[in-house]
């Protein structure tokens, strides 16, 4: 099943030309759901054969490359269409083909009725295409193909109501802002590809990573290649300074939101540091910038959700914090604790937005939380399934969130240090606090909206995706049981991801000189902040709703900051965007591109215009000036003779 | 000095002058007289190179035929005398006067650089010899009688060609 | 002294170059073909010149056909010059010039 894993890249591929060929032709709604969505769920199934087959085999021969073609081949480069298929693209693409499914199947009912159904399963299609190319690539090329294609995916995605309004601009702009904002990341992605076939002579991973230790290159190279390819995660995966795409991403459907900005495209960056996890190894102070801002974003991007109003908002400002929480992982070490959470987060935060999009339906299209209110005994199923994915998010054992968390803080603490886990703590805290101010508001207390709205619970198609990722959600974590509770077992998902990243490991030479003891206390610590940060949310908005009111009113200030997310786009704006749209249209495009581009090219049409006109005037049917011209020419002649006489 | 350099001088100095003339006359009518005596002393240049069916030739043929065609022409068509020479265009002439005599000194600096005199000395019976008709008509009846012949079409070409051209529409 | 072939051809060159500044002097179209003719004559008068010093009657034939056609297209010419004055009333060079750009 391992040589089939080629398959799972190019049915979705072949789902896309399909539905997006002949889909306008396809008046059956439901075909181009199958089609679309069964793509996704053979390619899934081809994920987990590989899965099974490569658990029976022992560890050495885990890793098996699956090559298509050979696409570039010059001089010494030589990058294939290849596919590696190990322990680590193996979880990847599980999670990318599995919550692809159940997000196409749940798109089957949600998009009911839009006059662009086809295009939607035809993009959402090329766009599993593109993921399963970077988490399956075995060299760094073919990576960025899926990197760039999942980018193009998300600008046409959220750009799919291209004809309509979005808070203050419209859709259009926040999918050109998406996709510009990538793009810088992008540029970074490639200087680091440049260095590093610059350093060591290959773009392929095996090759590059074998030479990483081999060869004898200084720190400061490896210092540059992180920190460039973080660039570019920083961009993908919406960390600081480049997060600012990601609220506004969500202009698109829900279902986009939650597969692409929840659970797959964001989280290509974490998945780029784990595999070229021995790079970020031999830079120890890149490690220690990445987990500072993994931490900042996680801390900061929580504290704007507190006081958002847009049920989307919230949930994608706890993306961009979660995502910091992977990056803290990876900055300290605990690189498959990232991967831990990446698959964990992938259920709940599915879960979550694809929870709101049933909400957001039965309201018909409202997505002001301050317009919802005890909508729980009208949608039971959406309501218990997004309190299962609440209580996973806030970290509640028994719950995937708790055992994924705890784990990412337990090695910040061990690995990095008081400040680091402190940071994670806090977040974990306003994570808590305002996914149940999110939870109450919406599902709870008083119902706060108006005569005209009906809201009713959503049809199968769309509760029973939501049924199964909370069930994922729920027994999701036991597989990554630490090894204080499971003893010999060990780590289990630690175990199976150890041989990816054991060159990493042994390069970083942590040691675990805290005990269990610790460790225990920890995990009854941060249980204890996230019990008690949901009490106190249920104390304000269940309770005593008038407090959130009069504190937003004392401190008009700090709820002004982070209301506006800290002015982070206006600063942008400022500093950067309108001083290059002001450079472009006043030089660019008056000076530059009028004047002296249109300038030159017509210009020297002008040029033989004049040219021509005046020799033209040679011919002025007089015959004795032809002769004289002659004559002229005789001299010329007779001078060129005698000077080779 | 001798008969021969005396006539070289005498028809030579006639020919240049008579041509100068002939193009410096407002009159056209004018300009042809000289131009019959500027072929008259070319013949007389003929005699003293020895060739006599030439010069013989020159006369009947350009001097006798084509001149007296174009004294016809002239008279036909009456032209209006030219003003007087310098008063039209005087920078394009006194240009034209000076590329020639550019022109002029290039050939003369070429035809001394070459010093044919010192390699071509006169055999005086061999051109006397070459001169006379019946060497002239040996040639043009075996060796070149395809051009001879070829003269004919385009004289016969000519001919008609010239009828054409000048006779009046029939209405 | 001696005539040598310098001094005939010097004379030749003179009376082409005089034609030559006939042809673009002259504003009457005839005496233009007069300057031809004399032009022509001047070739003539190098190839009987070396004719007559390399004693080889091969110049003097070649003579003979350029007077052929020099005549043949004095006929022609003025024929056309004919035609011309028919249409425009003028002999007069630079009246003649609708073949322009």
């Amino acid at each position: 099943m391992r040589d089939l894993i080629y398959l799972t890249v190019i049915l979705p591929l072949l789902g896309f030309l399909i539905n997006g060929i002949f889909g306008s032709k396809i008046k059956n709604e439901k075909l181009i759901g199958i089609i679309g969505s069964s793509v996704v769920g053979i390619s899934f199934l081809i994920a987990l054969g590989a899965f099974f087959e490569t658990l029976a085999l022992p560890v050495e021969q885990r890793q098996k490359i699956v090559s298509l073609f050979s696409w570039m081949a010059v001089g010494n480069l030589n990058v294939s269409f290849a596919f590696q298929v190990d322990q680590l693209s193996l979880v990847m693409a599980l999670v990318v083909t599995g919550v692809g499914f159940i997000i196409h199947v749940y798109s089957i009912g949600y998009m009911h009725g839009d006059r662009g159904y086809w295009r939607f399963f035809s993009y959402m299609n090329l766009f599993i295409f593109a993921m399963m190319n970077l988490i399956l690539a075995d060299n760094f090329v073919l990576l960025f193909l899926g990197w760039e294609g999942v980018g193009l995916c998300s600008y046409l995605l959220i750009g799919f109501w291209y004809d309509r309004k979005f808070e203050k601009s419209t859709v259009a702009d926040a999918s050109k802002k998406a996709f510009i904002v990538n793009r810088i990341g992008d540029f970074g992605f490639l200087l680091g590809m440049f260095l590093i076939y610059m350093t060591f002579g290959s773009l392929n991973f095996n090759e590059v990573f074998s030479r990483a230790l081999s060869f004898n290159v200084p720190t400061y190279v490896f210092g540059f290649i992180a920190i460039f390819l973080f660039i570019g995660a920083t961009g993908k995966s919406a960390q600081i300074p480049l997060f600012v795409w990601l609220p506004d991403a969500m202009a698109g459907p829900t279902p986009v939101s939650a597969l692409i900005h929840a659970a797959t495209m964001v989280t290509a960056g974490v998945y780029m540091v784990a595999r070229t996890s021995i790079i970020y190894a031999s830079a120890p102070q890149i490690m220690m910038v990445i987990a500072i801002v993994g931490a900042l974003t996680a801390f900061f991007a929580a504290t704007v959700g507190i006081v958002q109003n847009d049920i989307k908002k919230v949930l994608a400002y706890s993306t961009v914090s979660q995502l910091g929480y992977m990056f803290l992982a990876m900055g300290v070490g605990a690189f498959s604790a990232g991967i831990f959470h990446v698959m964990t987060h992938a259920f709940f935060k599915a879960l979550l937005f694809l929870a709101a999009g049933s909400v957001i339906h039965s309201m018909q299209e409202e997505q002001d939380i301050q317009k919802f209110g005890g909508l729980k005994k009208y949608m039971p199923r959406t309501h218990i399934t997004f309190l299962i994915a609440a209580l996973a998010i806030s970290g509640i054992p028994p719950l995937s969130g708790f055992f994924s968390k705890d784990e990412i803080l337990w090695f910040s603490f061990a690995n990095g240090g008081l400040f680091f886990w402190i940071m994670g703590a806090g977040t974990a805290m306003i994570t808590a606090f305002y996914m149940f101010r999110l939870y109450i508001l919406t599902f709870d207390g008083k119902e706060r909206f108006g005569k005209d709205k009906h809201p009713h619970e959503s049809p199968s198609i769309i509760t029973i995706p939501l049924i199964v990722l909370a069930v994922l959600s729920v027994i999701g974590g036991f597989i990554g049981i630490p090894e204080v509770f499971s003893g010999e077992h060990g780590n289990q998902f630690h175990n199976w991801l150890a041989p990816i990243f054991k060159d990493a490991d042994r390069k970083l030479a942590y040691f675990s000189m805290h005990s269990h003891t610790t460790e225990i206390l920890l995990m009854v610590l941060s249980v204890v902040f996230a019990v008690s940060a949901i009490w106190f949310a249920r104390y304000i908005y269940l309770k005593n709703p008038t407090i959130a009111t009069d504190t937003a009113k004392r401190f008009k200030g700090l709820y002004n900051l982070l209301w506006n997310k800290y002015f982070v786009d206006e600063a942008y704006d400022a500093v950067i965007v309108n001083p290059i749209v002001r450079t472009s249209s006043s030089f660019l495009w008056k000076i530059a591109d009028n004047k002296i581009i249109d300038g030159v090219v017509n210009g020297s049409a002008k040029l033989i215009d004049i040219i021509s006109a005046n020799i033209r005037k040679l011919q002025n049917g007089v015959a004795q000036f032809y002769a004289l011209v002659m004559v002229l020419g005789i001299v010329a002649a007779f001078f060129w003779i005698i000077l080779s006489l | 000095m001798n008969i021969e350099v005396f006539l070289f001088f005498l028809f030579g100095i006639v020919a240049a002058v008579t041509a100068v003339i002939m193009i410096t006359r407002r009159n056209p009518v004018i300009s042809a007289l000289f131009l019959i005596l500027n072929f008259a002393s070319l013949a007389g240049l003929y005699i003293t190179l020895n060739a006599q069916f030439i010069a013989v030739t020159q006369i009947i043929v350009y001097a006798g035929a084509i001149m007296i065609l174009f004294l016809f022409v002239l008279m036909l068509l009456r032209p209006e005398s030219q003003k007087k020479f310098f008063e039209l265009n005087p920078k394009t002439k006194i240009f034209a006067i000076i590329v020639a005599f550019i022109v002029f000194a290039q050939l003369v600096y070429m035809i001394f650089f070459a010093s044919p005199s010192a390699n071509i000395s006169k055999d005086v019976s061999k051109s006397v010899e070459a001169g006379t008709i019946e060497a002239i008509g040996r040639e043009l009846f075996t060796n070149y009688v395809v051009p001879f012949e070829a003269a004919g079409f385009l004289l016969l070409a000519a001919t008609i060609g010239a009828l054409v051209l000048a006779k009046k529409k029939f209405d | 002294m001696t005539i040598t072939i310098e001094y005939y051809l010097i004379l030749s060159a003179f009376m082409f170059l005089v034609g030559v500044v006939g042809v673009l002097i002259n504003r009457n179209a005839i005496v233009v073909f007069m300057s031809i003719e004399l032009m022509l004559n001047s070739a003539n008068l190098t190839l009987v010149t070396f004719s007559s010093f390399l004693g080889n009657s091969i110049g003097q034939l070649f003579v003979f056909f350029v007077m052929t056609v020099a005549a043949a297209e004095a006929a022609v010419g003025l024929a056309i010059i004919i035609a011309i004055f028919r249409n425009k009333l003028t002999v007069n060079i630079d009246e003649i010039n609708i073949l322009k750009w």
